[in-house]
């Protein structure tokens, strides 16, 4: 049985000009222990979609519909639906997330052992010494040299590294069952990438737990991650396994984004290539494929129909799903 | 700490050297005769004008009147002799002219005055200010915050001397509700209602004014603080909504909110001079206005000079405050 499935989630902002639709009825499951990455560029909905299943999105101006079954410990439970309370046991206890910005994302006034603390005391009924010896150990796990001294500083005294570690330390303080780490590493040093990237899968094998990393960079999903979901303009356009997904890409926009990525297999004559065009708005209704404006290969479908049609995403192989007439057998 | 707090006031006392030279100095430009206004406006007679100025001290140059000043705050300062004597033992900033008292003693009587107007009046703000700002940022757009915008418009449109006499007017003549105030300030230490009596309505009119600024800029920082990544932080932590208020947002709008109420405590410290005229108060922004009227100049030189002091007194604290809030500041 797997730990989080999403059906038809669909999120929509309320905005002057109209309703921004940032995810369009997407749909995928996370399996226990499995790392699945949502890759997209910028505004595809990645992080809305994270968003909207930890509750985090403002209730007045969003509209949010869809079911999300989590497996947690008060029993199967649906988060979209679930009462602020409930929700707000689950939020850092069985499900974590880390951000973007380790920078921003500390409270600037209080010590990162307070800020640990405080998320171990919320969950657990127990004595501030021994929330303050459980963050001390994680400290420790996740490589802070010198933990039970360090555990007193502020997030300003440490680097931009560091204070991920810091954040990952908090996140995992309850023992989630799922992570959601939003571009954990995008604010950080390629080095520094690696180091944590390499952190979160020893302590995913140590914690069995899952993870759902949200990225743009392709690179770090061929390295980490079990299966990807290709996100573009709030809809899911592929979803496979990683090897079977660089192996074989089906969708033009996947095909897309592995062709810009440059590649050490292949002569550095090469030209790398760049996906032409911007992505669409997200305002109103839109028709046909919302990658087609963008494709190179809309030639292959008969007549016009990307462009007045909208594919459905179609079983392709064991695990294997795209949204694209070609090879759909609706060419 | 030790070391920044020596250097501070080492900057403090030549700051207010400073200060004093230039008020002392533009009193000695001004075509006023202190031992003519000394002997009265109908005073024709040159031998009691000679007589005042060798008494008070004016017919030396005014290096030495300056140096004579800067010492009598040391070591006190005597005018006159034999039956005549009069002594401003030290800290003596000259003798009034006007009111036939020594400076330091026409201060001293003013100060509690006002130092009850501005403490009452301060704490009525902040609670009043910071409260409601808080309330119009948690229920933005509801009814609360319309009812602050209003109360901000009010607030910050009417003087308070419209202000004050609105409240005479309708407080205390129409309604009765509160006695007129007597005018004859009494000590809080000898008689605690008609202390409060004659306070209250000058700490509504001061409060009024303020509250108003103080609920505007508080919304407008929980609002933005809301938007911060670390407030994010917290909610997906679990926390509940009243603890990522009071605990992590408060925490973060401490800091500019202690500098405004240090400076505006300052400034209301060095007279609130409207407010102290319309109920008819004897403190320090009284007697500025009958010094400045009366050309008294030793009181106005010695009034400005508190004022000076206080001003740099309150932002070496709020400095202080500071590194006790933020520990990025700490040294």
């Amino acid at each position: 049985m797997s730990l989080l499935t999403v059906k038809n989630l669909d999120v929509a902002f309320q905005t002057p000009d109209g309703d921004v639709h940032a995810v369009n009825e997407i749909s995928f499951d996370v399996a226990k222990g499995e790392t699945l990455a949502i890759v997209g560029e910028s505004g595809s909905g990645k992080t809305v979609t994270n968003l909207a299943l930890m509750g985090l999105l403002s209730k007045s101006t969003t509209k949010i519909s869809g079911t999300a079954q989590f497996d947690s410990s008060l029993g199967s439970v649906n988060l979209l639906d679930l009462p602020n309370e409930d929700l707000r046991k689950i939020r850092g206890k069985e499900i974590s997330m880390i951000f973007q910005d380790p920078m921003s994302s500390l409270h600037p006034f209080y010590s990162i052992g307070d800020q640990i603390v405080e998320a171990h005391q919320i969950h657990n009924e127990v004595d501030k010494k021994v929330s303050l010896a459980r963050a001390i150990e994680l400290l420790d796990m996740v490589g802070i040299p010198d933990a039970a001294t360090r555990v007193k500083s502020f997030p300003h005294q440490f680097s931009g590294g560091m204070r991920q570690r810091v954040m990952i330390a908090m996140a995992l303080v309850n023992n989630p069952s799922l992570l959601i780490a939003d571009e954990p590493t995008t604010a950080l040093d390629v080095t520094v990438q690696a180091q944590i990237f390499k952190l979160l899968t020893d302590l995913q094998k140590d914690l069995k737990m899952a993870i759902i990393l949200i990225t743009h960079d392709l690179g770090v999903v061929a390295g980490v991650s079990d299966r990807v979901n290709v996100m573009y303009a709030g809809q899911i356009v592929e979803t496979a396994n990683v090897d079977t997904l660089y192996s074989t890409p089906l969708a033009p926009y996947t095909q897309g984004l592995l062709a810009s990525v440059p590649r050490l297999d292949r002569p550095d004559t090469a030209r790398l290539l760049a996906i032409p065009g911007q992505p669409p708005s997200m305002i109103g209704i839109h028709q046909g494929c919302e990658f087609a404006p963008r494709c190179t290969r809309t030639g292959e479908v008969n007549g016009n129909k990307c462009f007045s049609q909208r594919p459905e995403l179609t079983k392709r192989g064991e695990n294997h799903y795209a949204r694209c007439f070609i090879g759909s057998g609706e060419q | 700490m030790l070391r920044y707090v020596g250097k501070r006031l080492i900057a403090t006392v030549l700051i207010l050297l400073a200060v004093s030279f230039a008020v002392y100095a533009i009193f000695a430009i001004l075509p006023f005769d202190p031992a003519a206004l000394t002997c009265g406006k109908n005073c024709k007679d040159p031998g009691i004008i000679e007589a005042n100025r060798i008494r008070l001290g004016y017919d030396v140059p005014f290096w030495t009147q300056y140096l004579i000043f800067l010492k009598g705050i040391f070591f006190g300062r005597s005018y006159g002799e034999g039956a005549a004597l009069i002594n401003c033992p030290a800290p003596s900033f000259g003798y009034s002219f006007q009111e036939h008292a020594c400076v330091t003693d026409v201060i001293v009587k003013a100060l509690p005055v006002t130092l009850s107007l501005a403490i009452g009046a301060l704490i009525m703000w902040l609670i009043l200010g910071v409260g409601l700002g808080v309330l119009a940022a948690r229920f933005r757009g509801k009814t609360v915050d319309t009812a602050s915008t209003l109360f901000v418009l009010i607030g910050t449109s009417l003087p308070t001397f419209l202000t004050g006499l609105l409240l005479i007017v309708f407080v205390v003549i129409k309604w009765h509700i509160l006695p007129f105030p007597s005018g004859n300030y009494t000590p809080l230490t000898e008689n605690p209602a008609a202390w409060l009596n004659t306070m209250f309505l000058p700490w509504v009119t001061l409060a009024f004014a303020y509250a108003a600024l103080y609920t505007r800029f508080v919304r407008s920082s929980v609002i933005e603080t809301y938007n911060e990544d670390f407030i994010r932080t917290a909610r997906a932590k679990g926390l509940s909504e009243g603890k990522i208020l009071g605990k992590h947002t408060l925490r973060a709008i401490l800091a500019p909110i202690t500098t405004m109420a240090g400076l505006d405590f300052a400034g209301l410290l060095g007279g609130a001079i409207l407010t102290e005229s319309i109920f008819n108060l004897p403190g320090l922004g009284r007697i500025s206005l009958g010094a400045v009227l009366d050309y008294d100049l030793p009181v106005i030189v010695a009034t400005t000079l508190l004022a000076a002091a206080i001003v740099v007194v309150m932002n070496l604290i709020v400095d202080l405050l500071y590194a006790f809030i933020d520990p990025r500041v700490r040294v």
